[in-house]
């Protein structure tokens, strides 16, 4: 995976290749900030997708390096091509944000999510909610005689496909993790 | 090294280590261990402000007039919201400040003490970066990675919060050298292939402009030369930004003026007809672009500037070059120079005959009136008489302060000091008593309106206490002029609200805090006020009573194009149409 060159300062990436500016087709991407692990990073984060009035579908946030103090940041946003744009240099001139990648047009990445699935039921229902998880691979984390909840992992795409088959198997809560993505290959 | 000391006393010695001789403030209870250590010393001297807004704008009118950081120490709580419109002001015209902020004790945090308030949090959408400092051992390094981050790259404010056990407790005291400033090292060189095909393009144009701004006076005094010698080389004519005044010498041939919504006919016309536009520091701003769509449709165009964020955001351009301007322009220099230093002598002959018609326009011309003082007339003079001096101008926000950027000429950077990208009423006065702070034998004059002026006249004490011989040069029409037309243009006549009533006798007040009042309503006194003015050694109040009714020209109207500007004489009924009408 090869850093966005905006921090380094030459011209070939990013905020300069822009696509056609008028274009109004709105596009997802998925970005990827390795910031400092300092109080009010996030909020940092967050205040300029709410300040400049930018989406935010998915975003997620965890340290992964311990001894660099260094935080990664998965967000999944939409917009205008020159909006994505902005959102990656906007995010590349926070002080504490050390590089950005827009995994979209990185090249090929996998994206997965994880989440956990209560569903209450019996009888045939039931039956089928444990058929169901065994054929999208979801375990069974817990369970009582009249609940289940699964754990599943994959895109999510398979995440919503999974909630709308338990909908009527009686699905009652829902909790996920927002999207992890890493680029492929090294 | 390091060396053991109070949080508070590190303070200031990490301010004597960045080399601040001066800072602007107010205390109050969260800072009074800071103030202790400002008693005991006499390096860095304190200038006490009235109001906390004042000390962020005086540390912006020092930082601009200097090039060096401005720096400003308040209490807590609404020390620190009385500070967010001078930081807002000083993010948008990237202005390099750094504002330290008392807080309540960390174990008080969160329990909504006396004079708390979450400062980070309401500083952090208005500051380049902040910081709440919570151990002692990390206060040095923060003050200094501070400094760091308001002067790098593209410039301006950042907030350092210090709740008072901090500035009690002892810990360990680390100088600049062994400070650790962190990984913000923005980029200043730029991609010399891009400047490859910049210089081509400079070789053939036909109707090639500069487009200057705010980032050039940022860059330094470097860059201003720079530009000089590449104007001069090149031939090219050159505009300016409200913010870019003084980077190119007003009195140089090749000066159009300042562009934009109350720009030149003639700086407007050349940014709408180029066919090279080099944008050397600006960030083509609303008040410059007019309607998008239409804005110089037919050039190809570069831009230089430190902040990616600035490149492709409003307007597309086909040469983007990120890097200092400085840097950027030597490197401009150089590689035409190596290629011969070609310009397209016969297109550039035609598109200066082009450009010497639309002078001809004269589009600044006014009917002057022999009874009644024309705001332009008083600028006008004020510009005869002080031309030469060693004179700084700030100014507040309105009609005064274009017409201040039409008929006043700037031959240096870092000479004009104004609020461009907030507007902030009642910038002026307190600008200008940080600018005589840092040059106290020059003339600084706040070209200034009423209403403006009024917002923070209780500067008036400080100016009086420092015997600080600012001039308020007060354009007043009793009215808020500039919104007063764009009521008339806009909303029919109706005048809601926007005159001034009630307004002070500008002398008695002038007297009442022991400075010089002078009243003026002849035209024929006003040089003889002027240079009374200029000649008294000490803070003087002038009251110019102007024409109430004066509207400020030429004016692009909202969502217009360069070209569909009003002139001075034009009908304005019905200039701006309902899609202009949202638009400020």
């Amino acid at each position: 995976m090869s850093a966005l060159k905006i921090q380094k300062g030459t011209s070939k990436h990013s905020a300069y290749d822009l696509r056609d500016p008028n274009l109004e087709v709105t596009e997802t991407h998925t970005l990827a900030a390795i910031v400092d692990n300092e109080p009010g990073v996030l909020a940092r984060v967050i205040g300029l997708f709410s300040g400049r009035g930018y989406n935010i579908e998915s975003l997620t946030v965890a340290e992964v390096d311990h001894t660099g103090h260094t935080s990664r940041i998965t967000i999944v946003t939409t917009g205008t091509p020159g909006v994505i744009e902005q959102i990656k240099a906007q995010l590349g001139r926070i002080v504490p944000v050390h590089e950005v990648h827009d995994l979209t047009v990185e090249g090929p990445s996998v994206e997965r999510e994880l989440a956990l699935f209560k569903v209450k039921g019996s009888g045939d229902k039931r039956v089928e909610a444990l058929r169901l998880a065994d054929i999208f691979r979801a375990n069974a984390v817990d369970s009582t005689l009249e609940s289940f909840v699964f754990e599943l992992t994959g895109t999510p795409s398979k995440i919503d496909a999974f909630a709308e088959l338990m909908r009527p198997l009686g699905l009652v809560e829902v909790a996920r993790t927002g999207v992890a993505a890493l680029a492929r290959g090294a | 090294m390091t060396q053991a000391m109070t949080g508070a006393k590190m303070v200031v010695q990490a301010l004597k280590d960045q080399g601040v001789d001066v800072v602007f403030g107010y205390p109050g209870g969260a800072v009074l261990p800071i103030y202790d250590e400002i008693f005991l010393q006499n390096d860095i001297r304190h200038i006490l402000v009235r109001h906390e807004q004042a000390a962020v704008h005086a540390a912006e009118g020092y930082a601009r007039s200097t090039g060096k950081p401005g720096v400003v120490l308040v209490t807590s709580g609404p020390g620190a919201t009385n500070a967010v419109t001078g930081l807002t002001d000083a993010l948008m015209d990237s202005i390099p400040i750094v504002v330290l902020t008392g807080q309540v004790p960390t174990f008080m945090v969160g329990t909504d003490a006396f004079q708390e308030a979450d400062t980070v949090g309401i500083t952090r959408p208005c500051t380049k970066h902040n910081w709440l400092v919570k151990e002692t051992d990390r206060l040095a390094e923060t003050i200094h990675q501070g400094f760091h981050v308001a002067t790098s790259g593209r410039p301006g404010p950042v907030l350092i919060d210090i709740p008072k056990d901090v500035q009690f407790a002892t810990g360990d005291y680390i100088a600049p050298p062994a400070a650790k400033t962190g990984h913000y090292r923005p980029q200043v060189k730029g991609d010399v292939e891009i400047i490859t095909q910049l210089v081509e393009a400079m070789e053939t144009a036909a109707k090639p402009v500069f487009y200057t701004g705010g980032g050039v006076i940022n860059s330094g005094d470097a860059a201003s030369q720079l530009l000089r010698e590449l104007v001069e080389a090149t031939g090219f004519p050159i505009t300016s930004t409200l913010m870019g005044l003084g980077a190119y010498p007003a009195s140089g041939d090749k000066w159009l003026g300042m562009l934009g919504m109350h720009g030149l006919y003639e700086a407007n016309l050349a940014m709408h007809g180029c066919d090279l536009m080099i944008n050397v520091g600006a960030r083509f701003d609303d008040r410059i672009t007019g309607r998008i769509s239409d804005f110089s449709p037919n050039s190809r165009k570069a831009h230089i500037d430190i902040d990616p964020s600035s490149i492709n955001k409003v307007i597309h351009v086909e040469m983007p070059i990120l890097g200092d301007v400085a840097h950027v322009l030597e490197d401009v220099l150089r590689v035409w120079k190596a290629r011969g230093r070609k310009v397209n002598k016969e297109g550039l002959a035609k598109w200066w005959t082009q450009i010497e018609k639309w002078r001809a326009k004269k589009c600044l011309r006014y009917t002057n009136s022999d009874k009644t003082i024309k705001p332009q007339y008083a600028l006008e003079r004020l510009e005869a008489l002080t031309k030469g001096r060693d004179r700084y101008v700030t100014t507040e926000v309105g009609q005064h302060q274009m017409w201040a950027a039409q008929f006043l000429g700037f031959d240096d950077p870092n000479r004009w000091m104004t609020s461009g990208g907030l507007g902030t009423m009642g910038y002026g006065f307190p600008a200008s008593i940080g600018v005589q702070i840092a040059h106290p034998e020059a003339l600084v004059i706040n070209v200034a309106g009423e209403a403006s002026w009024l917002m923070n006249m209780q500067e008036m004490g400080t100016a009086a206490q420092y015997c600080l011989p600012v001039k308020q040069f007060i354009l007043n029409n009793e009215r808020l002029g500039m919104v007063r037309q764009w009521q008339e243009l806009l909303h029919g006549g109706r005048y809601s609200h926007s005159w001034s009533e009630s307004l002070p006798d500008f002398v008695k007040l002038a007297e009442a805090f022991g400075a010089k009042g002078i009243l003026c309503k002849d035209p024929a006194d006003l040089d003889d006020a002027i240079m009374e003015m200029i000649e008294y050694d000490g803070p003087v109040i002038f009251d110019c009573l102007v024409e109430k009714h004066e509207n400020c020209f030429p004016m692009i109207p909202s969502g217009e194009a360069h070209n569909k500007m009003l002139m001075g004489e034009a009908s304005t009924e019905d200039a701006i149409g309902s899609s202009g009408a949202v638009l400020v």
